[in-house]
């Protein structure tokens, strides 16, 4: 049961900022989704909450938690799991072993490699295959997956859709009701505000490393997003 | 006869030497540390051996039951105490930190023992041989061949059919996604290191029971073993091996012809071979 909170959460690169005030949040069993030109700093915010990017112990609390400043194994084993921007497969891993590597993170639950597989078949005849001769669609499924077998209560999805051929973008949305199931939440990055809009019952909006909007996607004007979008 | 007798022994050597090769490359490959102390520690755990085998009375083969845990264990240790904190994404702090671990390893060395060279006395081992085909071969260089192939094949097997290689390889190509799937890298570094001076317990016992050996011979040792590795390939353990055989076969030839050429016919053909095929005779397919 996911419950996180983000509090006042800044984030640098040296010198630049790219995070300012950030303050958000998600019920378990929520599906928000972050939208934002690129730049906005929504990859950055996918860090920060997976452990990549370290921040102060209290601007992050995930289930009563204090856990801004753990590194990205610890928060993982807490039950957060990224799917990261550009998919990231590991070169030398098959597409088995790529699924394997997230139950290095050592929490039991529903996902197994047979769930997967029953999820994305297509994998299941490539399992024995280089993860890098698979098209951009498949190592998607695979990274998804990847992230599933470590059972997260929290999945966060950094472009689901970027880079994708709009069918295969179709079929994985199409299996995002089952991807994202038993009482999972969910923070789904997505450049098509449209898509993003469809599956979740909450947005932030990014810009410039703040938000410049949030709400429900039926409460608020196509104008009032662009406007947030492109900060016009 | 003598050309037959000196390939056969230059292919048992190649054993050691591709003992030597693989735990360099073991580290190479998982964090990318070229490990300039390595060769000091073979010599470390042949005289652990030394010592361990004078106390105890025991067999220097029996000893490796202990030093091979102790190897390791200081492996761990020495990565998470020290090594990891190198690992900064510049080549050259791991490189110097290493240097500076070697020149203390041999000057440890030097106030324990002295520099008088040693042996590990192998008893009946050491002399003991059988005739094949009118060729007469040593049972303990056979022995470390023989030692040899089971550490490539059991390396080769935690690599590509276990989860710890999994995670090897997992961190080797991408720390920080690495990272997200739950892997400590500082831990994992922790135990390739351990891994790698376990298998450096086994060459040093069998370097310390083949030859003489003394706090300043490492660095030679060394040699040999980055030469096994690029011959062999960067990155292919069976590759290695060959890396290994193709060196003692060379060695020993050279030795046969005038015993003044025996180092020297080993780099040459080692340069010989990086001029032809500069990245090793076998190379991994990927990268
Ligand atoms: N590694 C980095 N070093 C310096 N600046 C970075 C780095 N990564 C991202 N940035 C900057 O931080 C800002 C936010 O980037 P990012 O979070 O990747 O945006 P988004 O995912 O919304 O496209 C951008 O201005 C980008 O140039
Ligand atoms: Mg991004």
């Amino acid at each position: 049961m996911a419950d996180l909170m983000i509090k006042a959460l800044d984030a640098h690169y040296g010198d630049f900022q790219a995070l300012y005030g950030i303050d958000l949040s998600i019920a378990a069993g929520e599906v928000v989704a972050i939208i934002g030109s690129n730049g906005a700093g929504k990859s950055t915010l996918m860090r920060s909450l997976s452990g990549l990017m370290r921040n102060a112990p209290e601007q992050i609390v995930f289930k009563g938690e204090s856990i801004g400043g753990l590194r990205a194994d610890e928060v993982s084993k807490r039950g957060i799991a990224l799917v990261p921007e550009g998919r990231q497969l590991f070169p030398s891993l098959s597409v088995e072993e790529n699924l394997l590597i997230g139950t290095q993170v050592g929490r039991e639950g529903a996902w197994t490699l047979a769930r997967i597989y029953e999820l994305f078949p297509i994998l299941h005849e490539r399992r024995n295959q280089a993860s890098t001769s698979l098209s951009g669609g498949q190592q998607q499924m695979v990274a998804i997956g990847r992230a599933l077998m470590s059972n997260p209560d929290l999945l966060l999805i950094d472009e689901l859709s970027l880079g994708l051929a709009p069918v295969i973008i179709k079929s994985i949305y199409e299996a995002l009701p089952d991807i994202i199931s038993n009482g999972m939440s969910a923070v789904i990055v997505e450049q098509d505000i449209t898509k993003a809009l469809s599956v979740s019952s909450r947005f932030y909006c990014l810009q410039e490393g703040r938000v410049s909007l949030d709400g429900k996607p039926g409460e608020r004007s196509r104008e009032e997003i662009s406007r947030a979008y492109f900060g016009v | 006869m003598d050309w037959m007798n000196a390939i056969i022994q230059g292919i048992l050597l190649g054993g050691l030497y591709a003992m030597i090769a693989a735990g360099l490359s073991l580290i190479f490959g998982v964090m990318r540390l070229v490990n300039i102390a390595h060769g000091d520690l073979i010599i470390l755990a042949a005289y652990l051996a030394l010592t361990a085998s004078m106390l105890l009375g025991l067999h220097p083969l029996l000893v490796l039951l202990l030093v091979v845990p102790m190897m390791a264990l200081f492996g761990y240790v020495l990565q998470r105490g020290i090594l990891n904190g190198t690992l900064t994404g510049d080549i050259l702090p791991p490189l110097l930190v290493t240097f500076g671990l070697s020149v203390i390893i041999q000057n440890a060395l030097l106030e324990a023992y002295s520099a008088d060279p040693q042996k590990l006395d192998s008893g009946v081992l050491d002399t003991a041989s059988m005739t094949m085909g009118g060729i007469s071969i040593g049972i303990l260089p056979l022995l470390m061949f023989a030692v040899a192939v089971a550490v490539i094949a059991g390396l080769q097997f935690i690599f590509y059919r276990t989860a710890l290689g999994r995670a090897f390889r997992a961190v080797s190509d991408n720390q920080d996604i690495a990272q997200l799937m739950g892997l400590n890298r500082r831990h994992v570094f922790g135990l390739a290191m351990a891994l790698s001076l376990a298998v450096v317990a086994v060459a040093g016992i069998f370097l310390g029971m083949r030859t003489s050996f003394d706090p300043s011979v490492g660095g030679g040792r060394l040699i040999f073993g980055f030469e096994a590795v690029i011959i062999g390939g960067l990155g292919n353990l069976w590759g290695t091996l060959v890396g290994g055989v193709i060196l003692g076969v060379a060695q020993s030839i050279g030795g046969q012809i005038n015993p003044g050429w025996q180092v020297l016919a080993g780099h040459v053909v080692f340069l010989l071979i990086l001029a032809i095929k500069p990245r090793g005779l076998f190379p991994r397919m990927t990268d």
